[in-house]
This record gives structure tokens, sequence and C-alpha cells, in this order.
């Protein structure tokens, strides 16, 4: 088990989740996919902790893990208000700041 | 730590979390995806403790799988209900399978869970080889090393609440 696998695993994860935020509509499925991503890079920061031999990267994902539960929290409390204000979930439908 | 078991649990954990992953995008329902998402997020707490990262896998299925996703299935069934419908599926032989693979399973797990003793667990949480993972060693650090930022993270989970109330609520009728 080399370096490699974990990051080839983590990449193709990654490159899921960025596939599914282009990809999709409903912007709970691209938080989903948000997080997605945020796990790829995860799975990276604690292959390298574990074949660098150093601590460091676990504690980044201490803290990667915190600010993905703070962005969930904020994210879907502005989802509701979206769906409150315009009774919908599409992304395409939520324009209004687009240029 | 080279084993042929490390290897095959590896591409097991790899090719399931990999399928989940896939599987979040080509649902049409969203709960389903978030489910998925779930099954994905567990498989890579399991590469986790391959990477022998005990602490890490578990706070990926506390936090991760368990509380953050909690909170997605809720606002997913608070605003889009209709998406945890069941899909109906009319192959009734789906029902054996399932039964079967259940009663496979406990049947499998039957001779090893009562071969289990407290004893012969491996204290992987403080090894005494202290290897990256142990929780000691974790904390040394984030304690010290990380202590500031450690602190900075509760002012921002506060700031979290705060923010996710104030925009969640209902405007007051005025």
């Amino acid at each position: 088990m080399g370096l490699h696998h974990y990051l080839i695993l983590s990449a193709l994860l990654f490159a899921v989740g960025a596939a599914g935020v282009i990809v999709k509509k409903n912007i709970i499925a691209i938080f989903l996919c948000i997080e997605l991503m945020l796990n790829a890079a995860n799975l990276s920061f604690v292959a390298f902790s574990r074949y660098l031999d150093q601590v460091h990267g676990q504690i980044f994902v201490f803290f990667v893990m915190v600010v993905a539960a703070a962005e969930a929290a904020v994210g879907l409390a502005i989802t509701i208000t979206l769906y409150r204000n315009r009774r919908t979930l599409n992304v395409d439908d939520a324009d209004l700041m687009k240029w | 730590m080279e084993s042929a078991l490390d290897t095959a649990l590896f591409y097991l954990f790899a090719v399931v979390a990999m399928a989940a992953a896939v599987n979040v995008l080509l649902q049409r329902r969203v709960f389903y995806s978030a489910l998925s998402l779930i099954v994905c997020l567990t498989s890579v707490a399991g590469v986790y403790m391959l990477l022998q990262s005990p602490f890490i896998a578990t706070v990926q299925v506390i936090v991760y799988a368990g509380a953050i996703m909690v909170l997605f299935l809720f606002v997913i069934m608070l605003l889009d209900p209709f998406s945890a419908e069941a899909a109906r599926d009319k192959r009734r032989y789906l029902n054996y399978v399932a039964v079967l693979l259940g009663l496979a399973i406990l049947i499998f797990l039957y001779p090893l869970l009562n071969a289990y003793e407290l004893a012969h667990v491996p204290r992987l949480l403080d090894s005494a080889a202290g290897g990256v993972g142990s929780v000691r060693r974790l904390a040394a650090v984030l304690f010290d090393e990380y202590l500031l930022p450690f602190e900075l993270t509760s002012v921002l989970i506060l700031v979290a609440i705060v923010g996710a109330v104030v925009l969640a609520r209902r405007q007051a009728k005025a």
C-alpha cells in the first residue's frame, strides 16, 4: 500500500465531487458534493500525515471538519431562507446576483 | 503493517467509497444522494483506520457521517420531503436476496462475536509504539502548538451558530 493508492482515491473522490458541483442543479445536492470534496482533501491530509510520520496533517483534518460543520450550518440556514423567499431549491432560479 | 488483509480492505473501502460517491451524482432525489454520501463518508472512515488514524476515523463517523449529515437530512426533509419517497421496485426477488444476505452476515459474524474478548483487543488508542494517529500525540500537538487556532475555532462555531439562527429565523411580522 503506497502513498499513491490513497492519493489516487482522494483525487477520484475530489473529481466526482467537483463534477457534482458543476452538474447538479439542486442547491442541497451541490452542498453534498462540496462535502465530498472536503472529504477527499481530508483523505490526502491523513495519507500524507501517515507517510511523512507527522501529526500535523491530522490536526488540519480536525480543523477542516470544524469549518465544514460551521459551513454546513450556515449554508443550510441560507438554503432555508432561499426556499422561504423563492420557493425553489434550483440554483438557476437564484440568479439575482449573477453578472 | 503491510499485509494482504490491509490491501484487500483498502480496495474494499475504496470501491465502496467511489461507488457511493458516483451514486451521489446519479440519484435524482436529493434524499438518496445524502444517504449515499453517508455510506461514502463511512467507507472513508474505514480508510482512515487503515492509515492508523483511529481518532480521525472516529470523528469522521460521529461528526461527519453523524452530526453534519443528520443536519442535511433534517433540512432535506424540511424543504423537500417528497424526495424521500420510496422508489417503487416491483422485483420481489430482491426481498429474498436481502433476507439471504442478512442471514449470511449473521452466520459470518456469530463466531467472530462469540470469540470477542476485551483483553485481546489491540490498544490502538494509546499504543506504546506511539503511531502518528495515537490520540495522545495528537492531543499533545493540538493543545500545544495549535492552541490558538483551536480556541479560534470555538469562536468560529459560535459565529456560525448565531448566523444560522439569525438566517433561519422567521421574519417577525412587523
